[in-house]
C-alpha cells in the first residue's frame, strides 16, 4: 500500500466539500470552528497517515487547493554487514 | 531498529498552464475541474505555445484569466465562428472553443451546428451544467422536464416550452465530426473519463483529424440551490438518464 501526504491550502479552499466525500479513506473533514480568509471552514486531513496518496481529493478539488505527495521509502543503503559475511 | 526513512515525490499539482490564481467560481462549481483537465491535456500534449482557446460569455468567460494560452473572446454564442475563422488562418494552431449550454444551444445554435457540419478541424468543449448559471439561474435550452429555474419556477413545462436538447445527439446526425462523447466531472471516475476524452478532441486536432466535440456534465449548486454534493449527487440521478453518458463517435 502506497503512503501519501495531501497538501491542502486553506486559503484557496471554498468549502465545497467535494473532497470530503471524494476520499476512500474518509480521512477528510472540515473545520469546525476555523475559517478561512474567504470566512468559509476549509478541508484538513485528521490523520495523514493513512493518505494512500490516491489523489481523489485533489482531482475533484475545483480550485486547485490540494497537493499529493507520494511517501516512498529512500533507497535503502547496503547492509555492510550482510554482504561481508 | 532501523528509522524509516521516507522521500517525498510530488504526484499531483498545478498543471503548468494553469494560472496560480484563485478563480471566480463559485464552491463546487465543475469549470474548476474542467480547466484544471483542460490545463493537464494542454501540459501533457505539450501545445502551450499553439493553443488558442476562445473563451465563451457565460461563467467561464474570464477563462483566459486562468488558462495560460492565447485566447480570443467570442460575442455570445459565436465562439465556433470565431474558432473556425482562426484555425483556417492558422491551421497549425490546436483552437478550443469553450462554451456553456446557454452560448452553445441558444443564442449559438447555428454556429454550432454549422461548424460541426462543415468540419472545422476545432475541439468543442461544451460545459452543460442544465440552467443559465452567469445570469442567475434561468432556464437553459437543457434543464430537464420538471427542474425549477429561476424563469420556470413550477418546473420545466414542455408543452410550453420543450424538451431539453440533447447537444451529442443532434451533433450526431451530422457526416462530419470524428469524436462525440458525453461525460461528467460529477464523480472521480467521470474525472479521469473526461480527461480521457478531452486528451482524445486535443489529438484530434494535433494529429490534423477534424470536428472533436466533447459534452461534459457539471455542476451548478448556486444556480441549482443545492450543496455541492448534492449537486454533484444530482448530475449522476437526475442528468445522466436524460443524457446517457458515453462516446457517440470515436473515428
Amino acid at each position: 500500500m502506497s503512503r501519501g501526504r495531501p497538501e491542502l491550502d486553506r486559503e484557496r479552499c471554498k468549502g465545497c466539500t467535494l473532497c470530503v466525500s471524494a476520499c476512500p479513506e474518509k480521512i477528510l473533514v472540515m473545520s469546525r470552528d476555523q475559517f478561512n480568509r474567504q470566512g468559509v471552514p476549509f478541508a484538513v486531513c485528521f490523520d495523514e497517515s493513512r493518505c494512500t496518496a490516491c489523489m481523489s481529493c485533489a482531482i475533484i478539488c475545483p480550485d486547485m487547493a490540494i497537493r499529493i505527495f507520494r511517501l516512498t521509502a529512500a533507497a535503502s543503503e547496503p547492509n555492510v554487514a550482510a554482504s561481508d559475511g | 531498529m532501523p528509522v524509516e526513512t521516507l522521500q517525498e515525490k510530488l504526484v499531483y499539482g498545478r498543471p503548468q498552464v494553469l494560472a496560480d490564481v484563485p478563480n471566480h467560481y463559485c464552491p463546487g462549481c465543475g469549470h474548476g475541474i474542467i480547466h484544471k483537465l483542460l490545463a493537464q491535456c494542454i501540459d501533457e500534449l505539450g501545445i502551450q505555445q499553439t493553443t488558442i482557446l476562445v473563451a465563451p460569455v457565460g461563467c467561464s468567460v474570464l477563462a483566459y484569466n486562468y488558462i495560460k494560452v492565447d485566447g480570443c473572446e467570442a460575442a455570445h454564442g459565436r465562439a465556433p465562428a470565431v474558432a473556425t475563422g482562426i484555425k483556417r488562418v492558422h491551421p497549425e494552431a490546436t483552437v478550443i472553443a469553450y462554451q456553456g449550454d446557454g452560448d452553445l444551444l441558444a443564442i449559438g445554435t447555428a454556429e454550432t451546428i454549422h461548424a460541426a457540419n462543415r468540419g472545422e478541424k476545432i475541439t468543442v468543449i461544451f460545459v452543460n451544467n442544465a440552467i443559465y448559471g452567469m445570469t442567475g439561474g434561468q432556464m437553459a435550452p437543457t434543464t430537464l422536464q420538471a427542474q425549477k429555474t429561476k424563469t420556470s419556477p413550477y418546473g420545466r413545462n414542455p408543452a410550453d416550452v420543450g424538451y431539453p436538447i440533447r447537444a451529442c445527439e443532434l451533433i450526431n446526425t451530422l457526416d462530419a465530426p470524428v469524436f462525440i462523447e458525453r461525460c461528467a466531472v460529477s464523480s472521480v471516475k467521470g474525472i479521469l473519463k473526461t480527461k480521457r476524452a478531452i486528451m482524445k478532441g486535443l489529438r484530434n486536432q494535433v494529429e490534423k483529424k477534424g470536428y472533436s466535440f466533447i459534452e461534459i456534465l457539471s455542476m451548478c449548486p448556486t444556480g441549482w440551490g443545492m450543496e455541492p454534493r448534492e449537486a454533484a449527487a444530482w448530475v449522476d440521478s437526475d442528468m445522466t438518464p436524460v443524457f446517457p453518458l458515453g462516446n457517440l463517435r470515436d473515428r
